[in-house]
């Protein structure tokens, strides 16, 4: 603002123009609320800039302006590079390395928030497919159940061939033959001590499956099961405990001695595996109905 | 022209050499750029009204970038970092609107 020239002379520094040196920081300071402190620098004050008109006259191109407009290339060949070089930072660290720490704090907070939602969203749904899957485990077990139910009752009605550890009883007749009672108890022997399955057969013909409503008699040629006549001998297939089983028919005064007394014969015989494969025709109640 | 060829120069060692912004400079640089354009602009306006000077132009542009990093500096010491760097980017930009206009006029007269 004050003189120049007298800093100048003051000064007495090297560089060549140091009489512009205070205008243009002095121009600038003043117009700087202004949009452009460059151009308005000449209107601001003419004198001062009739002033460096003559300043730069005097002093040669070689020692101002080239220093000068390689200062101003060094000045933005620096603003290139460092634009460049912000450009590719911003776009490869994604910006969170440049944010400031409010802003992370709230990026932060935002995706705690955000993992909280899902972590919820998570949990609903794997609370409704633990649902769904107990729900068709819950169904496919109760299928199961009733299959395993609906065999096992089948095997108690007849309907159904079974298999399985038991007994091979042969009932051999003496002089008496084999009374239907005989045969009756000895098929109560069996129920008593655990047999779940039986048929009796004769020495021909099919089989009869033994279930809870079968009715033993005495026929003219022999025994008449289920309406069934059969020959002797009499060949009972029992599926159940074997060592129990055959305790019960050899008890004494039982079944074995009862045959025995009639002048007949009972072999008991256990093979591996027993096969009661005489069905039992399934009949429809009539008044029975189920409770449920 | 040769600050044209510094552009170029500028651009291509960027692309060649890919550094990394130092931590304490993240802040800055962007701030940085906008002033420094700011400056540039307003140089290129000067140059286009005929009133264009290298000293001053040199000066501004330093006193620009320095003074913007300054701001943003004083900003984050303060807590309003954020804030005051909008506030930075937004006055710079109003004045580069403002020269680009001023230069529009000088090439198409419009």
């Amino acid at each position: 603002m004050t003189s120049p020239h007298d800093d100048h002379t003051d000064t007495g520094l090297g560089w060549p123009p140091p009489d512009v040196e205070p205008e243009p920081i002095a121009a600038e300071s003043a117009t700087a609320p202004a949009s452009s402190g460059l151009r308005s620098e000449a209107s601001a004050a003419s004198g001062v800039a009739e002033g460096r008109r003559r300043l730069w006259a005097r002093w040669p191109a070689r020692a101002k302006r080239a220093p000068a407009s390689t200062v101003i290339g060094l000045l933005v060949g620096l603003l290139a590079f460092a634009i460049v070089v912000q450009v590719r930072n911003n776009n490869r660290d994604s910006q969170l390395g440049t944010a400031r720490q409010d802003d992370l704090v709230r990026i932060l907070s935002d995706l705690t928030a955000r993992e909280q939602r899902q972590r919820a969203e998570i949990a609903k749904l794997e609370q409704t497919r633990g649902q769904l899957a107990s729900g068709a485990l819950g169904r496919e077990a109760a299928l199961a159940e009733a299959r395993r139910r609906a065999d096992e009752l089948g095997i108690l009605a007849g309907t159904l061939p079974a298999e399985g550890q038991g007994l091979s009883i042969r009932l051999v007749p003496g002089e008496r033959g084999i009374r239907a009672a005989t045969v009756l108890e000895a098929v109560e022997e069996l129920r008593g001590s655990g047999a779940e399955a039986m048929q009796i057969a004769g020495s021909a013909g099919p089989a009869v499956r033994i279930v809870a409503s079968t009715y033993f008699v005495d026929g003219p040629d022999g025994l008449v099961v289920d309406g069934h006549a059969l020959t002797a001998p009499y060949t009972i297939s029992v599926i159940g405990p074997a060592q129990t089983m055959r305790t019960a028919l050899t008890i004494p005064g039982g079944v074995a001695d009862a045959v025995q007394r009639d002048g007949g014969n009972l072999a008991v015989d256990e093979p591996g595996l027993v096969r009661v494969e005489a069905l039992h025709p399934s009949e429809d109640l009539q008044y029975a109905r189920p409770v449920s | 022209m040769i600050a044209v060829l510094a552009l170029v120069a500028g651009v291509a060692l960027g692309l060649v050499f890919e550094p990394t912004v130092p931590v304490g400079l993240q802040p800055y640089l962007p701030i940085a750029v906008v002033a420094a354009l700011d400056a540039v602009f307003g140089g290129i306006r000067a140059k286009l009204d005929g009133v264009f000077d290298d000293k001053q132009f040199v000066i501004s542009f330093v006193s620009n970038v320095l003074v913007a990093a300054f701001i943003v500096y004083l900003g984050d010491q303060l807590g309003v970092g954020g804030q005051l760097s909008t506030g930075v980017v937004v006055v710079l930009g109003v004045r580069i609107f403002g020269n680009v206009a001023a230069i529009r006029r000088h090439l198409f007269r419009a």
